[in-house]
């Protein structure tokens, strides 16, 4: 191996030819805002990091990288949960950041062609003189970038009705492992051979670079209407969910926060919400003012007779927006009540959300630390907020506390992640969800993209030598887990 | 609905086929055994016994279904419970499977309103390459732990893998539907189209022959009043016939048995084809054409092409023609290598996506 000095001249030395001086970053002040994602409790530092802003770049860098066996990180915004553009000290980080161009908004197919670096919310902003939007909105949607959403498949609070990133991407233009370029997907709707576009949607930068993508864009709708409903109990909430659910509405968003949450939305905020209640729900109702109309009923038949204690519909636009916006800053209000914080992101089925958010309830307390809860109450998808102080040594407690609650996910039938991903985060809890050979499957999945390695290594699918190592539980048809693989 | 497991059956014949070295065409009803490239059909593996409901709870709005269960008698179910499958798969014959319809990635007339057959597979069950029984993607709306295998498998036709279970996301079924047939040539039709699209007409599915348009509005019963009163066009009354019809392929337009069928599936918006004005039929609001022709494959190829669509040609015999649209070298290399990862004795079926995978 040769140094890391070394290395890193001659890779400058590589790029220089067709990048210029700013787009090579490598000194150690210049490296540091790189060293971590959203998850800022782990940290590394790369050996440089790239910033080219034209595709041909792109594949000139996977070029190099390759002959000379780097690791490539591929980054956006840097706004990831799961510490999926942790860098790798042995290689790069190859930013997108530059790549902030909407290329075209086309008004006729409703679709919108932009660079992977442009911001989710910039998108429908600049769709809206068209009368058109792109749906998918995470909270973190003024900041990351669309080729993250792509890479992690991520939602929002109206992917309930509209889908997740993978239902409204339609092309992705990609560069592969060996600096080929590559399409997937296409502007019609459907695709002939392997769903690749699939198989890219949620791929961590795993695959290959995401360096184009072509997004379908959305009439807004004529009408909307958000509800604010509050209630003393978060189990007679849960039910109201469910109940919503079941009496045939697709809600446009549905989202719940428990008393925690709420308090610290309001304080940060000012949203308007009740401080005094165990949760509140949001539900948003959208389309043609007839349905609308006859839905808005529906919905507050069902929830009166569920319990609810009130009822407030909001009466402008700008009170729809006022309490969206607590609900969207929820998780740095929770970052101003507590030093620091620990986002989760299990899916469990509708109908465990009471039982789940009553065990979640206990291991708080079994833990001795705070649980803070906003999330996509429509499609199961849990956020609990573990609150911490690292100064005080609690970071291996909250992680603890992390993966008792995902394996409560997994045991009632759901995921360890909906929306943030794999990661570096929950690497070992990938070894409880799947079976030796379902891991093998993945790794045969990346190996037809990327043979070497050199993407994003070491992320979102665990070695099998670690899933032993890690000794999980994961109890297939009944045999021990990765029985065939020696432990140490 | 009587519950049955063959799985053990189907582990088994895949291992034989591991051990003897051939290919098994995997099937279902074997009612859409006319589709994509001829291939080896000498060694068997019938899916179709292995039939049931794995677990329904309708307040979740999803199912889990064995793959052999018949498209019949899931929908009965569904409908019963107030739900569809959004996808509204052709049902080709009263055998016709959801394992079938999955694998060959089928989508109906609801396709552009309410998404794809991939759009709705939440997780998928399924013995491997390796004759491992294999899970990815679960019951839930959300999950992105690991690649997407489970939508991999939609459109795959048989070579990845044998369909277990899977598990699909429903939707509430529309509590009113109304059709109206609107005179119109395909110009105008076009044009209705792109003036609805920004609007929110509740239009669940559209059919454009012989002049005639046809579109049908699904949703609550006061928009759907409100809307079809707002449209020049007469209801037509029998309407859940008609739309079964062209779901099926059972309409008379595909009756005609004397030039090869092909489907393109173009953009959105793309404007009436002129070059394609008789032997049409529309779907999609334009993006899906059923067109007989005698013309040579490149240049109906080329027309799809031109307008970023493709062209499969869905029934015909034409010695030496793919049947599905070419593809880019890299995307050939990397399906192929996909293929061998995840195949890699080689049992299922090679060559009906394409001949090199
Ligand atoms: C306050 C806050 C709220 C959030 N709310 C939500 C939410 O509601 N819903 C949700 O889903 N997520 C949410 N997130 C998580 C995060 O914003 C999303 O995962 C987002 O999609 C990441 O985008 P990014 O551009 O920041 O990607 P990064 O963090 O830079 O990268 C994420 C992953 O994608 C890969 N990647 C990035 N760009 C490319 C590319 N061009 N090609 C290939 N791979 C690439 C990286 O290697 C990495 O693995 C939230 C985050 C924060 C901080």
């Amino acid at each position: 191996m040769e140094e890391p000095t070394k290395i890193q001249s001659k890779l400058i030395s590589k790029f220089s030819e067709f990048l210029d001086e700013e787009a090579i970053l490598s000194d150690a002040d210049e490296l540091r805002p790189y060293e971590c994602d959203g998850l800022s409790a782990y940290r590394k530092t790369p050996l440089l990091v790239v910033l080219p802003c034209t595709i041909e770049a792109v594949q000139k860098i996977m070029a190099i990288c390759m002959r000379f066996g780097i690791p490539v990180v591929a980054r956006g915004a840097g706004t990831g949960l799961s510490g999926g553009a942790l860098p790798h000290e042995q290689g790069i980080i190859l930013s997108l950041a530059r790549f902030d161009k909407i290329i075209d908004i086309n008004a006729d197919h409703f679709t919108a062609r932009v660079q992977p670096g442009v911001r989710n919310l910039s998108i429908s902003t600049a769709a809206s003189s068209y009368g058109l939007y792109y749906a998918p909105d995470p909270s973190s949607q003024i900041a990351c970038s669309i080729g993250g959403n792509v890479a992690e498949n991520s939602g929002g609070v109206h992917c309930l009705k509209y889908g997740l990133t993978l239902h409204n991407v339609m092309e992705i233009t990609l560069v592969t492992a060996k600096g080929e370029l590559l399409t997937v997907g296409s502007p019609a709707l459907d695709t002939p051979g392997y769903d690749l576009l699939s198989l890219m949607t949620g791929s961590e930068g795993m695959l290959a670079i995401i360096v184009e993508v072509l997004v379908k864009l959305l009439p807004q709708a004529d009408e909307k209407q958000l509800i604010m409903v509050s209630f003393d109990k978060i189990e007679t909430a849960s039910h109201a969910v469910s109940a919503i659910i079941s009496s045939g509405i697709i809600p446009a968003g549905l989202e719940m926060m428990d008393r925690l949450a709420i308090q610290a939305a309001e304080s940060f905020a000012h949203a308007g919400y009740p401080t005094d209640v165990d949760a509140i729900l949001l539900c948003e109702l959208d389309g043609s003012k007839e349905d609308v109309s006859e839905q808005i009923e529906i919905v507050q038949r069902i929830l009166t007779k569920g319990g609810a204690v009130d009822i407030r519909i909001a009466k402008t636009a700008e009170e729809q927006a006022k309490l969206w916006q607590g609900r969207k800053s929820a998780f740095p209000a929770v970052g101003r009540i507590s030093p620091d914080y620990y986002c989760m992101d299990g899916t469990i089925p509708r109908h465990q959300l009471a039982h789940v958010l009553e065990s979640m309830n206990q291991l708080s307390k079994q833990y001795d630390l705070p649980i803070a809860n906003v999330f996509h109450a429509g499609d199961g998808n849990l956020h609990p907020l573990i609150l911490y102080d690292a100064n005080k040594g609690e970071l291996e407690k909250a992680e603890k506390l992390g993966a008792d609650i995902l394996s409560l996910c997994i045991e009632v039938g759901g995921t360890i992640t909906g929306e943030h991903g794999v990661g570096h985060e929950k690497l070992d809890q990938m070894c409880i969800q799947f079976s030796t050979q379902e891991i093998q499957q993945f790794h045969a999945i990346k190996s037809s993209f990327d043979p070497h390695e050199l993407l994003n290594p070491g992320k979102a699918i665990p070695t099998l030598h670690r899933c032993a190592e890690f000794g999980a539980m994961h109890v297939h048809h009944g045999k021990l887990p990765h029985s065939d693989i020696p432990r140490f | 609905m009587f519950d049955h497991d063959i799985s053990a059956q189907l582990i088994e014949q895949v291992n034989q086929a591991i051990t003897d070295k051939h290919c098994l065409y995997i099937h279902g009803a074997r009612s859409k055994q006319f589709y994509g490239n001829p291939i080896e059909m000498e060694h068997r593996l019938d899916v179709s016994p292995h039939s049931g409901i794995v677990d329904y709870q309708p307040s979740e709005l999803v199912v889990t279904v064995r793959a052999g269960t018949k498209l019949i008698e899931l929908e009965k179910l569904l409908i019963a419970e107030g739900q569809i499958l959004p996808f509204e798969p052709p049902i080709h014959t009263e055998n016709s499977t959801i394992g079938g319809v999955v694998a060959a990635g089928l989508s109906g007339p609801r396709r552009p309103f309410s998404g794809a057959v991939r759009d709705h597979i939440l997780g998928v069950e399924m013995i491997n390459g390796r004759g491992e029984v294999v899970r990815f993607g679960g019951q839930v709306m959300k999950n992105v732990a690991g690649y997407d295998i489970s939508r991999l498998m939609a459109g795959s036709l048989g070579s990845l893998g044998v369909l277990l279970n899977i598990s699909i996301k429903l939707i509430p079924a529309p509590k009113q539907e109304v059709t109206l047939a609107i005179e119109a040539n395909s110009q105008q039709a076009m044009t209705l189209f792109n003036q609805w699209r920004p609007t929110p007409l509740p239009i669940s599915a559209s059919c454009f022959y012989e002049d005639c348009l046809y579109i049908r509005l699904s949703g609550g019963v006061k928009a759907v009043e409100s809307f079809s009163q707002r449209i020049d066009g007469d209801i037509l009354p029998s309407a859940e016939g008609f739309w079964q019809a062209i779901r099926n392929q059972k309409h008379e337009f595909f009756d005609t048995l004397d030039k090869p069928l092909w489907r393109l599936s173009l953009p959105p918006a793309t404007p009436a084809l002129r070059r394609f004005e008789s032997d049409t039929l529309i779907e999609w609001n334009g993006a899906q054409y059923w067109l007989y022709s005698n013309a040579p494959t490149n240049i109906i190829r080329d027309i799809a092409s031109k307008h970023g669509g493709h062209a499969t040609l869905y029934i015909g015999d034409r010695p030496g023609v793919n049947y599905f649209h070419p593809l880019p070298s890299v995307s050939i290399m990397i399906q192929k290598r996909l293929k061998q990862n995840l195949d890699p004795h080689g049992i299922f079926s090679s060559g009906r996506l394409y001949k090199d995978f």
